[in-house]
């Protein structure tokens, strides 16, 4: 085992760094302008309504779904760069 | 045929699907029955997860509750998919590398405690039969519509199917069948959406067709929703809220409650490793965005459709009726306000011309209507506005949020088929839910408390038997708490978020990513956030929902800092982080082993150094 010991805390760094970044957009598309914000962009209209608004009812979902691919792709690849994969 | 024999159909061909397929993959094992036997592609997973996931509150209720809350209601449009997030990122992948079978299993081990195990059991327990009340609503009203019978007998029918469904499957037929579930609930939610979207707005794709044009009056969509049921007397669909505090934390106890719903976290127990947990976390929530970014299209066009089929002439005659109207406000008769809710109001017709649709839903009592004033017209408006000078005494229709979903189709006039397939729709996302409620709740109390607490030498078919026997237990107190709920079947469900949120989610997330947090801390931290949410919900709603038990009225005054008892999951998990990390860091640290088992659950490979011996 020696030999081949694996950077662990290297590789759990970079996962709760990733993470944090993720987390930080999830709460900002949601959190921030779908409910907090939403007054500062009432001025910009999207069909009828507002960026807010729109936000809150679809933007924040499709952000979502992004960002759990993009994590899942990142982690993958640094499953493979400190020889953890399965 | 009939609509009631193409009903029976459409129903009765998806639960011949179900069964077969049930009985096709039923479980031979406990791993079998647990977990699916680990083997689950992610995609499948995902789509499993979606139909597990998507429940009567998602399907039934969600649109009608943003069809009367409007933007106010997005909440649950965020927290039930953000959940996600977290959920992939937080725990998924790490109780997969954990690889045991309940989500007990994991807080027992990790915090070395029995103690720990059997708190985790109970919130198990508690959050999941409040999730499964609100499945009861659900499919009781679906069937009460669809099978012609009262609503009271539309549960008891619910109970009974549900429980022959989870006991025959397990996980693995639970699994499949819900892929089928799936497809079913999606083609039932979306088709109808199609037309509706069409038919309003000559745009078929609900998501978008939402921000486009009203044909009919070639504004805006929503501006034209706002502009009507402003004129009602309701608030501005699109309105802003006023308290963001409580917007915000109702929306994160949905998150955080989502990613600590047991029910959910045991699905990513069956993918065969731990990549797979995060992709198919992806995948599931792609599943589940089908639905939710339809449900808001299907909110605001159902409450357009239902204001405008209540006044059917409107459409044709507003320009009239207008004119007439601009010639009384220019006599000074009326101001321009009445004038709005006048020239919506008045063309409703007697009573022999009451749409078919609201004649059927009025035989199960989820719609309303009485003459007030006899005039021989129903007249529907916010009942706070005052309209008594135009002879108006009082909304005269009463419209169940629950209805706006299986309504909708006939209400839009659709064709036959259609209905029936929302009735199969709306009681396959029903059933696929309390399938895998149950099988969370009875694997905590055959797994976690018979099998590992109370009589580990218990044999696999004693405790498959103990596992179907304590199905139908949860199953009769759920039925009960269906036939008398606390609220519409989606806050009934937000209620079990909180209590996962506050309670399973905090210790899961510190069991990962923190080597400091021992058995004390962990304990102490589930007690406080469980308890103090309970509490919480429990002064507004009365003692376990029992009617006339609460302390205080559940209205925005009584609420501290303006909290809803829906949105105080976020705040008990709050207390739960802050007392865990406490009462750690006064205590001894967790054993050696402990922490080693911490950093295996890490690392997909077995990897870590000290772990792998």
């Amino acid at each position: 085992m020696a030999e081949e010991k694996i950077d662990s805390s290297g590789y759990w760094k970079a996962n709760v760094r990733l993470i944090t970044g993720c987390l930080i957009v999830w709460a900002f598309v949601s959190y921030g302008m779908a409910i907090l914000f939403r007054p500062l962009l009432s001025g910009i209209p999207v069909g009828g309504t507002d960026l807010g608004f729109w936000f809150a009812q679809q933007g924040s979902i499709l952000t979502f779904i992004a960002l759990i691919f993009f994590y899942a792709w990142k982690m993958n690849k640094l499953d493979q760069k400190f020889g953890l994969g399965e | 045929m009939s609509q009631f024999a193409i009903n029976l159909l459409f129903v009765g061909a998806s639960f011949a699907l179900y069964i077969g397929i049930a009985i096709w993959a039923r479980a031979g094992s406990t791993k079998d029955f647990y977990v699916a036997g680990g083997g689950v592609h992610p995609v499948t997973n995902g789509m499993a997860t979606a139909a597990d996931w998507m429940s009567a509150a998602s399907f039934i209720s969600m649109a009608g509750l943003l069809a009367s809350g409007g933007y106010a209601n997005s909440s649950f449009l965020m927290g039930w998919t953000g959940g996600y997030v977290i959920l992939a990122m937080l725990l998924a992948p790490y109780l997969r590398k954990f690889g045991k079978f309940t989500v007990p299993d994991f807080i027992g081990d990790r915090f070395y405690s029995k103690a720990a195990r059997l708190v985790a059991v109970i919130c198990l327990i508690v959050a999941s039969v409040t999730y499964v009340i609100g499945q009861m609503t659900g499919a009781g009203v679906a069937f009460s519509r669809f099978l012609e019978v009262s609503n009271t007998w539309g549960i008891w029918i619910a109970a009974a199917i549900v429980f022959l469904y989870a006991v025959f499957g397990g996980m693995k037929g639970i699994t499949y069948t819900q892929v089928a579930q799936y497809i079913v609930l999606i083609i039932a939610y979306t088709i109808p959406a199609v037309f509706i979207a069409f038919q309003l707005t000559g745009n078929p794709i609900p998501m978008f067709g939402m921000f486009s044009t009203h044909s009919e009056s070639g504004v805006p969509l929503l501006q034209k929703l706002n502009e009507v049921v402003v004129a009602l007397g309701f608030q501005d669909y699109t309105a802003d809220v006023d308290n963001k505090l409580n917007m915000v934390l109702f929306t994160l106890s949905l998150m955080v409650g989502t990613a600590g719903l047991p029910h959910v976290i045991i699905r990513f127990f069956t993918v065969p490793k731990v990549a797979d947990a995060r992709w198919s976390a992806g995948w599931a929530l792609v599943f589940i965005a089908l639905l939710y970014l339809t449900a808001p299209a299907v909110g605001s066009m159902a409450r357009l459709n239902l204001s405008t089929t209540i006044y059917p002439e409107m459409a044709g005659q507003v320009e009239d009726v207008e004119s007439a109207l601009q010639s009384s406000i220019q006599h000074g008769e009326i101001t321009t306000t009445d004038a709005a809710g006048y020239a919506l109001a008045s063309e409703w017709t007697d009573h022999p011309d009451v749409p078919e649709w609201m004649v059927t839903w009025a035989e199960t009592g989820l719609i309303k209507f009485r003459d007030l004033n006899n005039d021989g017209r129903i007249q529907m408006y916010n009942d706070s506005a005052d309209f008594s000078h135009l002879g108006w005494e009082g909304s005269e229709l009463e419209v169940n949020n629950d209805i706006m979903v299986l309504a909708n189709p006939e209400i839009a006039n659709l064709p036959a088929w259609v209905i029936g397939l929302i009735a199969a729709g709306g009681i396959a996302a029903a059933l696929s839910t309390a399938a895998g409620l149950l099988l969370a709740i009875s694997s905590a109390i055959s797994h976690d408390l018979i099998k590992t607490m109370i009589n580990p030498n218990i044999s696999e078919k004693g405790e498959m038997l103990a596992a179907r026997i304590s199905m139908a237990g949860a199953i009769l107190l759920a039925t009960y708490l269906g036939l008398n709920p606390p609220g519409f079947a989606a806050q009934t469900v937000a209620l079990a978020f909180g209590i996962a949120g506050a309670s399973l989610f905090p210790a899961l997330m510190m069991g990962i990513f923190s080597k400091r947090v021992n058995n004390k801390g962990a304990v102490a931290g589930m007690l406080t956030g469980l308890i103090l949410t309970l509490l919480y919900i429990f002064t507004y709603l009365g003692w376990f929902f029992i009617p006339g038990t609460n302390m205080l009225a559940n209205t925005p005054d009584n609420w501290i800092l303006g909290i809803s008892p829906l949105s105080f999951g976020a705040v008990g998990a709050i207390f739960n982080f802050a007392v865990a990390f406490t009462v750690s860091s006064m205590t001894e640290e967790p054993p050696q082993e402990i922490q080693d088992l911490v950093e295996s659950v890490r690392y997909p490979k077995g990897a870590g150094g000290a772990v792998d011996h």
